[in-house]
């Protein structure tokens, strides 16, 4: 049989046309196969585009206050407490307004400014240095901006505490276990040779919880969607001077510290 | 041959040595691991089942653990529908332990038996078992 040239591409065409309606047709079934949503977030979950926090140190009077908000993050993620400041772990802390913001450089503030204990946290930066820097995409970012850790897949090089210029991340020297006063049965421990830091309290935001810091701050601590124009925060952040850890570094962290004027300062040294 | 004595004898220890462990357990068949599911919690259910079929949860459960993992941490999934299309909280300790409270006459008796040590309790915390 011969066939001419306009023949030929005839057919050509006509079974293009055929294989990508085929294609069409197995896509189709291949999806809804593969696609059964087996896996879903919680229905009553918050969500966000980018979580942030404000710390409104106005309102920390006085020690209660710090010890109540840190405890209560100890408590519920299983923090051990190591004597041995070597190897402390911490998700959450205090240092000194001098130490926190060494950019700021006043060098005649008062004391009482410098020497205000600042509660510090993973800032859980837009651009995070230590997800960069892990080798085995341990730790990452979310969809929602935390920046969260699989502990299943540390390996525990310590890149990322080298990477993190806030200081957040603790590495577990020995194992934890023994040295958790009270364990929460809810909530997993680490092992020995894994970093670890704060969450955010991702496990609680899935519930429709504040975290835990937040909620026992008794307003002293905002939390909220940073690209909601309508949230609470962007509220606090439009009618505040806020300043944030070492933003120059271009980390972006996304904790606020509203520091307040003279009269906090001045009962900043009343604090101690 | 030269010390054919000590040759043969060389031969026959290390034959009795690389053998021993054969013999030894002639005989001897282990017992199968018979997983137990007598849990108060299990006990109260009123039907007795996992979340999946109980052929798939033994041979598949490591599996169906890691995507469970993944989807928790990884995505923020936290909600897994069952092939029934039941759903449960995606939890290692307050999903799966809350019904199996008895790991070490549940996970640790197949666990033992295959000789295999999973790293889930270096981190996970098993339910505290009153013995």
């Amino acid at each position: 049989m011969s066939i001419d040239r306009r023949d030929f591409l005839k057919m050509i065409g006509a079974s293009a046309v055929f294989a990508l309606g085929g294609m069409g047709v197995v896509d189709g079934i291949v999806k809804d196969n593969v696609e059964a949503e087996q896996f879903r977030p919680e229905p009553g979950a918050l969500l966000a585009k980018q979580w942030a926090m404000v710390i409104d140190m106005r309102k920390f009077k006085t020690e209660g206050d710090y010890k109540r908000i840190i405890s209560a993050c100890n408590n519920i993620h299983n923090i051990p407490d190591f004597s041995d400041s070597k190897h402390e772990v911490k998700w959450i802390w205090t240092d000194t307004f001098e130490h926190a913001f060494p950019e700021q450089e006043q060098g005649y503030a008062p004391e009482s400014l410098k020497e205000m204990p600042i509660p510090l946290l993973c800032n859980h930066c837009e651009n995070p240095p230590c997800v960069r820097v892990c080798p085995t995409k341990a730790t990452f970012k979310r969809k929602d901006g935390l920046v969260m850790q699989d502990m299943h897949r540390c390996i525990g090089c310590r890149f990322c505490m080298a990477a993190c210029p806030y200081g957040s991340r603790s590495f577990n020297w020995t194992d934890p276990r023994p040295h958790i006063k009270k364990e929460n049965p809810d909530y997993p421990t680490r092992m020995r040779g894994v970093v670890e830091k704060c969450t955010f309290c991702v496990e609680r935001l899935a519930e429709g919880k504040m975290p835990a810091c937040v909620e026992a701050s008794n307003g002293a601590m905002m939390f909220g969607d940073l690209s909601d124009p309508n949230s609470e925060i962007r509220k606090v952040l439009e009618s505040n001077y806020t300043i944030r850890r070492k933003s120059e570094l271009g980390t972006g962290p996304n904790i606020y510290y509203i520091i307040g004027g003279a009269d906090n300062a001045r009962e900043g040294a009343k604090r101690e | 041959m030269y010390n054919g004595g000590k040759i043969l004898l060389g031969i026959f220890v290390f034959l009795a040595l690389a053998t021993y462990p054969f013999y030894n357990n002639i005989g001897k068949a282990n017992a199968r691991p018979e997983p137990s599911t007598d849990t108060p919690a299990i006990q109260k259910l009123a039907q007795k089942k996992c979340i999946e079929p109980e052929a798939f949860m033994k041979s598949e459960h490591m599996q169906l653990l890691n995507q469970w993992r993944d989807a928790a941490v990884r995505d923020g999934n936290r909600i897994y529908v069952a092939g029934d299309g039941q759903r449960y909280d995606i939890s290692l300790q307050n999903t799966c332990m809350k019904c199996h409270s008895n790991k070490k006459e549940f996970c640790d008796s197949c666990h033992n038996y295959a000789g295999v040590s999973p790293y889930c309790w270096d981190c996970h915390l098993a339910p505290k078992e009153g013995k």
